[in-house]
């Protein structure tokens, strides 16, 4: 029993990890998916960014883990907004097919470049000293990566949902995202703010990305491969939800590791099965919002 | 909105309609080096056509279609390899019922619910068909895939040849009767009441149609119509693997569909062969890079040539005719 | 001016007809690579082993005969595609060789193909034992796993008594585990489980854990190198399984040469048994390590994968040479069938008549480092010429 019992807090440990690693990477699909309404499919293009970002300060300039972390948020960010100026503002309005058009061929695109530009060799991740070791914890050992990870994303999620329920800019995010029209009317700038939402969302994912770099390997096929997750945090937790994507992405990330841990066999088809459960049980997602 | 799209009210076969087959039959005698591909494409026009059949005029947009066809080619490969049925209008028939049982099943699932649902469900369904094929290695050969499938000659006559001659005949023959039974539907009273649902569903329930039901149907139709293409492409192959399954897959034959133009029948003709000739002609030239050249071609139509491939030849058309 | 017009005219068609006349014998050599997708780490190394063959040996055929090499990229493990693009190498490009081949899945795929077509066919990774069966025009020159797996299980059994397997998904790594097993078995080892972990795996770490928490002594490993290998060995180290005495080993593929270097030092004491070292100070090796680096950089290491590539092109040569340049398929797979190369840098190999599959060296090796760098030492020679074991056994039932 007590090893049955140690085997949990286990998987239970790197579940979370790797569920809060794909929240961060997931909440800013959410808000711009519920605030926008655009399928953008190509989101796992930011994180990968990131992860390449934090990859190289770390490996090739030798920046300090800390400084690369909020590099790859920085860099990510602006870049979206240069993405979305320049790319983006065409497909606001465009049906649901061409927007899924339009984002996979922009996965397309950031595959081949980043095969041309980093190769095709999953990338290194270059840890500071003091994150490569184990805590010892009741007899467990947990590797201090994954400890860092689950305290890192908790201080950012904590702080997200603070400033969405109590900035303006918050305020607005969330009148935006309940019924836009009307938010429009009395005076919000919505297409200024989406910019600004879709920035911090795009920054996030590239944290996350840099985050979980480790659990979910940089390499150019990223935004595919990782895109089937990210869309099944957010439908699964509710488009426009800022925290059920969070419940989603613990449940994904805790069942995927138990799994894996203890029914090898059978794979990712539990994963899918409860994902199709929850989404007949409520279509809205856990904690939808938008029809 | 051009006129060419969805349904249409003169239903009559146009000369323009004959052009696709001339096409095919000329390939066939003047490209015989070609007919691998030639089969292939063929499969995914008619892959594409289903797709069209519930997205382009029912308006289902899916991310899983794949499901069927995968689900089509491995029970035709199984059938063939484990249990030892060959005849290929039999292993055709059998993936048809197969499945149509499948979409009726998912159908059900996934129609009372709306769009980023909706599509997450076709997602999750695909996912977890490929899952099952990945997994279940002693009947699909998981990862190695399924080899050892074996099919006897057609009507007992013609042999599949290594050179694909009967394959790509036997293609277009299959393709010709589905062609012809879509082009019916779309043009027929249930057409049109599907292509009503999808420009307003709610007006359509509100006049009292069976909504539900209606896609049901038109759903169950094209599951079956992309598990028979599955079936064609394992019997040209004679093995199936597991990209033919899950999301990859569905999300490639929508960039194709989408390509060519949706909701008009002859935009599934067109996307595949685009896509697939420049894939043949890209991975040949730049083995490393051909990723770019198709997403910067998406990108091109999506930003200027919306309605695809047929959309910019709409637009020629009706400049051509108001310049007059 | 008419004068010199006419002159560079007249030389232009002289030079036509001259090319026409030398190029009368074009060897055409389809190469199946792998460009694309997760796979194409391993992809690379094939490329790499071709290209430095092609600008060091290229010109090594008799007078007047030229070869050819049509690359095309099989995206992976998929073995749908490798047979369209193998058929349409055959049927289109009418290439007098086919070879390439990272992934074993696609080599299956194409048996009866080139069964039919009657083309001669040359494995340069792709390595599950059964899949050449059937099929009289496939020969290899990488290895199959039995070949390393059996030995170390038997190895392994003089050490240690209690193990765990952990193998990717696929022919290859049930072959390494069932290989494993048998030799561990025979030398009275005890098997505590055994895990199949898919192929397109992002994180070996629950799979890992588990098999920390059953408490084997040694864990087998096996992954098609590439990513894997050094997810693998990631998840190894991350979990502190060298901490807790369970020790690492496996085929060579799990500390393969090209990602070496970028798993760290956790890797060091790993002991693996394989054909190919890439720090084997054996002189053939020596050469070819310092002109590959020459070639594609310093920092680069070469794999056993384009040493299978390397010794594929010059198996495909040598057949071209002994035709002088007119090729048969059933004289090629002849003459294949008698081949034996001393100068490969793995050492000495041969291809088995019987079976057409590879006669390999096969040496244990330990990572350690050498001049600051890790490296996988050969400590001992296991053998220097075994068949595949699976073959032999699969004979005897």
């Amino acid at each position: 029993m007590d090893s049955f019992l140690a085997a949990v807090v286990s998987v239970l440990f790197y579940g979370v990890a790797y569920g809060m690693v794909l929240y961060v990477i997931s909440v800013g699909l959410s808000i711009t998916m519920g605030m926008m309404g655009i399928a953008n499919l190509a989101h796992g293009v930011f994180a990968m960014c990131g992860g390449y970002i934090l990859v190289t300060a770390l490996a090739k300039y030798q920046i300090p883990f800390p400084i690369a972390l909020a590099l790859s948020f920085l860099i990510v960010a602006f870049f979206s907004v240069f993405l979305d100026r320049l790319l983006y503002k065409h497909i606001y309005d465009a049906p649901e097919l061409e927007q899924v058009l339009f984002s996979i061929a922009l996965i397309f695109i950031s595959i081949a470049i980043a095969r041309l530009i980093y190769g095709t060799l999953q990338q290194p991740v270059m840890l500071p000293e003091y994150l490569k070791d184990q805590f010892t914890f009741l007899g467990r050992d947990f590797p201090a990566y994954r400890v860092f990870i689950i305290v890192f994303s908790a201080i950012l999620i904590a702080t997200l949902w603070f400033g969405v329920e109590n900035t303006k800019w918050g305020a607005m995010v969330r009148a935006t995202v309940d019924n836009r029209p009307m938010a429009q009317s009395i005076g919000i700038n919505t297409k200024l703010l989406f910019s600004i939402t879709f920035a911090v969302g795009s920054g996030l994912a590239g944290m996350g990305g840099a985050l979980g770099a480790e659990i979910i390997a940089i390499q150019p096929t990223y935004p595919f491969e990782q895109l089937v997750f990210f869309l099944i945090v957010v439908a699964v937790g509710g488009l426009g939800s800022l925290k059920g994507p969070f419940f989603a992405a613990l449940l994904i990330g805790v069942l995927d590791t138990a799994c894996k841990y203890w029914i090898p066999e059978v794979g990712a088809f539990f994963i899918y099965i409860v994902t199709i459960g929850i989404l007949l049980w409520r279509p809205l997602g856990l904690m939808g919002k938008r029809a | 909105m051009s006129k060419l799209v969805g349904f249409q009210s003169n239903p009559r076969l146009k000369i323009s309609e004959l052009i696709p087959w001339v096409l095919a039959l000329a390939v066939f005698f003047v490209l015989p080096d070609y007919l691998s591909l030639g089969a292939q494409i063929l499969t995914y026009i008619l892959f594409a056509l289903s797709l069209d059949l519930i997205t382009g005029y029912a308006g289902v947009v899916t991310l899983g279609h794949a499901a069927f066809f995968g689900v089509g080619a491995y029970t035709c490969g199984i059938l063939s390899a484990k249990v030892g049925i060959t005849d290929p209008l039999l292993l055709l028939l059998m993936s048809a019922i197969v499945c149509g049982l499948l979409g009726i099943s998912t159908g059900l699932i996934i129609l009372r619910t709306q769009k980023l649902t909706q599509l997450m469900l076709t997602l999750a369904i695909a996912a977890l068909c490929f899952e099952v094929a990945n997994k279940a290695t002693t009947i699909t050969g998981g990862a190695d895939g399924l080899t050892g499938v074996v099919i006897g000659p057609i009507f007992g006559l013609f042999k599949f040849d290594f050179l694909n001659k009967t394959a790509y005949l036997w293609c277009l023959g299959i393709l010709f009767i589905f062609w012809y039974l879509v082009r019916r539907l779309v043009y027929s009273p249930f057409g049109i009441t599907l292509t009503g649902i999808k420009e307003n569903k709610q007006r359509m329930q509100a006049i009292g149609v069976p909504v539900t039901s209606y896609l049901l149907k038109a759903y169950t139709f094209s599951a079956i119509i992309a598990g028979v293409a599955g079936a064609l492409i394992a019997q040209t192959n004679q093995f199936v693997g597991l990209n033919l399954i899950g999301f990859e897959p569905s999300g490639e034959i929508l960039v194709m569909l989408i390509l060519g133009g949706v909701g008009r029948i002859y935009g599934a003709f067109v996307g595949p062969l685009v896509f697939l000739v420049a894939q043949d002609f890209l991975a040949k030239q730049f083995p490393e890079y051909w990723n770019l050249g198709i997403g910067l071609m998406l990108l091109i139509v999506v930003l200027f040539a919306k309605g695809g491939v047929l959309g910019i030849f709409d637009k020629v058309t009706v400049f051509r005719r108001s310049s007059k | 001016m008419k004068k010199n017009k006419f002159i560079q005219f007249g030389l232009v068609i002289l030079s036509g007809l001259m090319m026409s006349v030398t190029s009368a014998q074009t060897v055409k050599i389809g190469f199946m690579g792998t460009y694309s997708g997760p796979g194409a780490a391993q992809g690379d190394q094939l490329d790499k082993g071709v290209k430095l063959f092609m600008k060091l040996n290229g010109d090594k055929l008799p007078p007047g005969v030229k070869v050819e090499i049509i690359t095309r990229d099989d995206t992976g493990p998929n073995p749908d595609v490798a047979k369209r693009v193998a058929q349409e190498l055959i049927v289109r490009e009418k290439v007098n060789y086919l070879t390439g081949f990272v992934w074993s899945p696609n080599m299956a795929a194409i048996g009866p193909l080139t069964t039919e077509a009657k083309v001669p066919f040359i494995s340069m990774n792709a390595a599950a034992a059964r899949v050449m069966n059937n099929a009289p025009y496939m020969a290899r020159t990488s290895f199959t796993l039995w070949q390393s797996a059996y030995p170390l299980g038997q190895w392994a059994a003089k050490k240690y008594k209690k193990a765990y397997t952990a193998v990717s998904d696929f022919a290859p790594g049930h072959e390494a585990e069932e290989g494993f097993i048998k030799g561990f078995k025979e030398g009275g080892g005890e098997i505590l489980g055994s895990v199949r972990i898919p192929l397109a795996n992002p994180d070996f770490t629950p799979f890992i854990q588990k098999i920390k928490d059953t408490k084997p002594e040694v864990i087998f490993g096996f992954n098609p190198a590439g990513k894997a290998a050094t997810g693998m060995m990631k998840a190894y180290s991350d979990l502190g399984l060298a901490k807790a005495g369970i020790k690492f080993i496996g085929t060579g593929d799990v500390v393969t040469d090209e990602e070496l270097q970028g798993m760290g030092d956790v890797a060091l004491g790993v002991t693996t048994v394989h054909h190919y070292s890439a720090n084997s100070t054996r002189a053939s090796n020596r050469a070819f390590v310092a002109a590959y680096k020459k070639e594609f950089g310093e920092n680069l290491e070469p794999g056993f994968m384009a040493v299978g590539a390397w010794d594929a092109m010059e198996a495909i040569f040598y057949t071209i040479r002994e035709q002088n340049g007119k090729v048969d398929p059933d004289k090629t797979m002849e003459l294949l069938k008698k081949y034996k190369s001393t100068t490969s840098p793995r050492g000495e190999f041969s291809i088995d008549p019987e079976t057409r599959d590879v006669i390999n060296p096969e040496y244990l090796r330990e990572v350690r480092k050498v001049n600051g760098k890790l490296a996988n030492v050969e400590i001992e020679t296991l053998s220097t010429g075994i068949k595949d074991p699976m073959k032999e056994f699969d004979k005897k039932k």
